[in-house]
């Protein structure tokens, strides 16, 4: 639940655990984990504001926006960002994470501009220069005590773009286990990296949250536009899985749905009802494929050619050349030909069946097969 | 009929909030999936009329890197900079330096107008001797020019079935977790048509709002490609 996540994230580390740390992954089919993550960003700043979390300050490590991004955001979600520098502080690996602007400024192509309220990153490879970094810009923010302070990054899968897995995964590490580190929270996309690399994260994170679609397609939006009611029911909510692993070792998981509204991500709770949905595979044509709820009474009232109804009469057992009602032989003789009507009569339906074995004399001795010509 | 087919696209990407010294596509970053079957160039090619004959804002401009076709097959819808990649990384730093150089040259009060093109971006990586990381980053750097700061707006066109054959399509599904408009260009699922050409869904997934007004929809319609105009009508709705 997405509550459980950020008061987990707002009681932050115990003395000599490491910090929880949170894996928010999405796929393509369901690309709401970035709402996921700005959800839990602005959760925690309120909390560090208003002085209920552990964690004092927040560094965000800024890969897939820009800082001005996350300050509008942050200020329509609510958040006082007016004394912003004494509270967060954004690691810019969005603006010119390889230095071609640096490289551009210098040779007087490109004005230098440096984004305001953000400490510029021009070398992303370099992941021992990051590390510092943001451990300099929390100390910046909470002094050099024991007070601790938050890390946001906002896609370790652009981080790994630029930088091996085992190198992300030992900055994880250094930083879950560093005296300073309240929490840890990061957006995984993992239809982007392979299973290693999923599972290695996740192997690194307490809580482990997972955006899912409503309804699984065979390859999200990739796939034929003819699941075009699957797009619809996917587009703006999903699923909300998350598994919280404990200090005891004991795991726990917990299921909501999500959807995306102008204020941002709405969590709801599954409900029973919500479980039985009709998925609606039918897929929307002009053409109508499904029975109204009189049709289907009607369908229910058709009385079927079985002998045994269960209806209080006599059950005969049906040979297969005798019919039910010797009387209505002779209505038969008259009409041998096979036929079955359909009628309606005070709103109920029946099938009327002629067989063809009426036709037939009983314990003939000719053998059937003797008219084949073989 | 053309008025009406502006409507359904132009509605689809908010191009019919055009307003005067306003970025028209809202500063965001469009990415046009089509396959064999259904090219969606004419996408490119609309838009690009569209954002140069909005009487409301005439200080719109199309940055238009052309790699599909020869720029005088683009000679009758535009003209504009023209961009060389050489082949590497060193290549698309330059071709990245002309684009900035193109933006600063700009009034400043006119650089949120500049919409970058890029037709199409599989030839950029073929431009590129195959190097995905490159492109990229130099895809990247070009949607770090939608930020705040500049402003401007950039559309992309690849290839959906050119990399469906792989166990992980990354190269494009990175594209489509930057996009904040995906354009979808398919053929009829129930194949060719002499009056239906195609279909074409639109998912807006600005998720955090980041222009400040919502346009959070999905539009699905079909098209019919004319000689110099194309015709969107819902299923069913062509007269």
């Amino acid at each position: 639940m997405a509550d459980s996540i950020c008061r987990t994230i707002r009681d932050g580390a115990l003395e000599g655990e490491h910090a929880p740390s949170l894996t928010i992954k999405d796929t393509t089919a369901s690309p709401y984990g970035f709402g996921v993550f700005t959800h839990v960003l602005s959760q925690a700043s309120t909390l560090i504001l208003a002085g209920k979390s552990q964690s004092r300050g927040l560094v965000v490590v800024a890969y897939s926006r820009s800082p001005s991004f996350y300050l509008d955001f942050l200020k329509r979600s609510g958040v006082d960002v007016a004394s912003s520098q004494k509270w967060i502080h954004i690691l810019d690996c969005y603006t010119d994470p390889l230095g071609w602007k640096h490289q551009l400024a210098d040779s007087g192509i490109l004005p230098s501009n440096s984004s305001a309220g953000a400490c510029l990153f021009q070398d992303v490879k370099d992941i021992n220069k990051l590390q510092s970094l943001i451990l300099e810009l929390g100390s910046g923010l909470v002094g050099q005590g024991k007070v601790r302070f938050s890390v946001a990054i906002d896609s370790v899968t652009e981080m790994l773009r630029h930088v091996p897995l085992s190198k992300v995964a030992a900055l994880i590490s250094d930083l879950r286990s560093h005296d300073q580190i309240s929490s840890i929270f990061w957006l995984l996309h993992s239809d982007i990296h392979d299973v290693r690399v999923t599972t290695s994260l996740e192997y690194l994170s307490s809580m482990v949250a997972s955006v899912e679609s409503l309804n699984q397609s065979s390859d999200g939006l990739s796939g034929d536009l003819g699941n075009l009611s699957l797009l619809e029911q996917n587009f703006r909510r999903g699923k909300f899985h998350v598994r919280f692993k404990r200090r005891n070792g004991r795991v726990r998981v917990m299921n909501e749905q999500f959807h995306m509204e102008e204020s941002g991500i709405k969590f709801t709770s599954v409900t029973v009802e919500d479980g039985l949905v009709s998925q609606g595979l039918v897929p929307k044509v002009l053409f109508n494929l499904e029975l109204s709820e009189k049709e289907k009474l009607e369908r229910a009232r058709v009385v079927l050619p079985f002998e045994h109804q269960g209806n209080g009469k006599p059950i005969q057992i049906y040979d297969g050349r005798r019919s039910l009602a010797p009387e209505s032989m002779g209505e038969v003789s008259a009409d041998t030909s096979q036929s079955s009507t359909e009628e309606c009569s005070n709103g109920g339906g029946e099938i009327i069946y002629f067989r063809d074995s009426d036709d037939e004399r009983p314990d003939s001795d000719e053998d059937p097969d003797d008219d084949l010509d073989i | 009929m053309d008025s009406r087919a502006r409507n359904l696209l132009d509605e689809a990407l908010g191009l019919d909030q055009l307003t005067q010294s306003k970025s028209p596509l809202g500063g965001k970053a469009v990415l046009i999936e089509d396959c064999v079957e259904t090219s969606g160039s004419f996408v490119l090619h609309q838009l690009i009329k569209r954002l140069l004959t909005a009487t409301s804002n005439s200080s719109n401009v199309v940055l238009f890197l052309a790699f599909a076709n020869p720029f005088s097959h683009y000679d009758r819808i535009l003209l504009g900079e023209e961009g060389k990649a050489g082949g590497g990384r060193s290549g698309l730093f330059a071709l990245f330096a002309n684009i900035t150089k193109v933006l600063n040259s700009l009034p400043e009060g006119n650089r949120k107008c500049l919409t970058i093109v890029i037709d199409d971006v599989s030839l950029i990586e073929v431009a590129a001797h195959g190097s995905s990381d490159h492109v990229l980053d130099f895809l990247h750097y070009c949607h770090a020019l939608t930020s705040n700061h500049h402003g401007c707006s950039l559309v992309m066109l690849n290839h959906d079935d050119f990399y469906s054959s792989m166990d992980r399509p990354v190269f494009l599904k990175q594209m489509e977790y930057a996009a904040d408009v995906l354009v979808k260009v398919k053929p009829l699922a129930t194949g060719l048509a002499a009056d239906v050409h195609g279909q074409m869904t639109v998912l807006n997934r600005d998720q955090c709002n980041r222009r400040g007004s919502l346009n959070n929809r999905m539009s699905n319609f079909q098209f019919r490609i004319k000689e110099n105009s194309v015709e969107y009508f819902y299923p069913g709705a062509r007269t």
